[in-house]
C-alpha cells in the first residue's frame, strides 16, 4: 500500500547498466577499486551465472577460472562502484541459473553462442 | 520544543551515499496538529505540547475527541501525544508541523512499538545460554535451568524474586531506538529518511524526535 514511497526513493537510483546482459554471456564488469587513497577501475571477465533480486537490491553473479580456481563475485547491478558492463559473447542457455557450470571443467564449461542474426529476439542481444 | 512528529513507518529500503550503501527505513511523518498547551505555573504543572495526528471519522469517535479537536479548529485525530521539554512552548495551539521542523538536524530518535512475538523461551527472550546439547542432557536443552535455592536473597519466603527472568510473552512494548542518522528530508511527500532499522511493523505509528544524544 505505501510502496510507493519506497518506489519514490528507490528509482532515481536505478541504474541501466546491465539491461543488455542475460544470463549466460560472457561479461567485462569494470570495477571501482579504492587502495588507500587512490582509485582505479578493475576488469573482472567472466560468465553470468544469475540474476538475484530486484529493483535496487538486484545483484548479479559472474564466474571465471583463476589459475584452475573457480572464483565467483556478486556486484549489485545498481551499485556506483560498478562502471560499467561490457557485453562480450551471448551464451546459449535454456535455464534462468547456470549453477551447473561449477561441476564442470575445462571445454564443459563452454556455452554455445548465440547466432548473431538469428531469431527475432536474438539481433537486439547481440553486438 | 524539540523537533517532534508523529508518524507512519512506511519501510525499509536502500540508499547509495556516493559509494557506500546506506540502509534506510522510511517514515512518513505528519502533519500533525498542536492540540493544547500544558503550562508549568498553571494546573497542568508542567511544559508539553501536545499533537494530535492523522484525521478520523467523527463518527468512530466521542463528542468528547470532537469537542477536544474543535479547540484547536481541527477534525478529530486517530492519535495524540504528548512532548515535554524546558522553557517556552513557541507553538500555538492548531499550529500544523510537518517535516520542516527536523531541517538542519542530524540524528533523531524513534519510538515505536516492537513485533509482537508471542509467548517465548528464555533463550530468545532474555539470551540464556540454555543447557548442554549433549554430555548426558535429556529433553532440557532450551531451560532455563534452576531458579535459585530458598538459602539466597534470590528464594527468600519460598518464592522466586519478583521479575526473576523467565519464559512468556515477548514483544509488542514500547521500543526507543536512538541515534538515527537523518538521511534526508522529502518535504513534498512528507517523508523521513532515517539511517538503520525502526522498532515495529510497517505502517505502524512511532514518535520521532530530534535525538538527546547526538545533536
Amino acid at each position: 500500500m505505501m510502496n510507493k514511497y519506497i518506489e519514490l526513493i528507490e528509482k532515481p537510483q536505478l541504474a541501466a547498466k546491465t539491461d543488455e546482459i542475460a544470463v549466460g554471456d560472457t561479461v567485462d564488469v569494470h570495477c571501482k577499486i579504492k587502495e588507500g587513497d587512490k582509485e582505479r577501475v578493475q576488469v573482472f571477465s567472466g560468465t553470468v551465472l544469475c540474476f538475484n533480486g530486484r529493483g535496487l537490491t538486484r545483484t548479479f553473479t559472474v564466474r571465471r577460472i583463476v589459475m584452475n580456481e573457480g572464483v565467483e563475485r556478486i556486484f549489485p547491478t545498481n551499485s556506483p562502484n560498478v562502471v560499467k558492463v561490457v557485453k562480450k559473447r551471448a551464451g546459449k542457455t535454456r535455464r534462468a541459473k547456470l549453477f551447473y557450470l561449477r561441476d564442470r571443467v575445462g571445454k564443459g564449461t563452454r556455452l554455445a553462442e548465440v547466432a548473431k542474426a538469428g531469431k527475432k529476439g536474438d539481433a537486439k542481444s547481440a553486438d | 520544543m524539540p523537533p517532534t512528529l508523529l508518524g507512519r513507518k512506511v519501510g525499509m529500503t536502500r540508499i547509495y551515499d556516493g559509494d557506500v550503501m546506506v540502509p534506510v527505513t522510511l517514515v512518513k511523518a505528519g502533519p500533525c496538529v498542536v492540540t493544547q498547551l500544558k503550562v508549568a505555573d498553571g494546573k497542568d504543572g508542567y511544559n508539553a505540547v501536545q499533537l494530535g495526528f492523522e484525521d478520523i471519522r467523527a463518527k468512530v469517535t466521542t463528542q468528547a475527541e470532537i469537542g477536544h479537536a474543535a479547540k484547536a479548529g481541527t477534525a478529530p485525530k486517530r492519535a495524540f501525544r504528548e512532548v515535554r521539554f524546558e522553557g517556552s512552548a513557541d507553538k500555538t495551539v492548531g499550529e500544523t508541523l510537518n517535516v520542516g521542523v527536523f531541517e538542519g538536524v542530524s540524528h533523531v530518535d524513534v519510538i515505536g512499538t516492537s513485533k509482537g512475538k508471542g509467548f517465548q523461551g528464555v533463550m530468545k527472550r532474555h539470551h540464556f545460554g540454555g543447557q548442554p546439547a549433549s554430555h548426558g542432557c535429556e529433553r532440557k536443552h532450551r531451560s532455563p535451568g534452576s531458579i535459585a535455592s530458598h538459602a539466597t536473597w534470590r528464594g527468600q519466603c519460598g518464592k522466586p524474586k519478583k521479575g526473576l527472568r523467565m519464559a512468556g510473552r515477548m514483544g509488542g512494548d514500547r521500543v526507543t531506538s536512538i541515534g538515527h542518522k537523518l538521511v534526508g528530508i522529502d518535504a513534498e511527500n512528507g517523508l523521513l529518511v532515517l539511517k538503520g532499522a525502526l522498532p515495529g511493523a510497517n505502517g505502524s505509528l512511532v514518535l520521532v524526535t530530534r535525538s538527546r544524544k547526538a545533536s
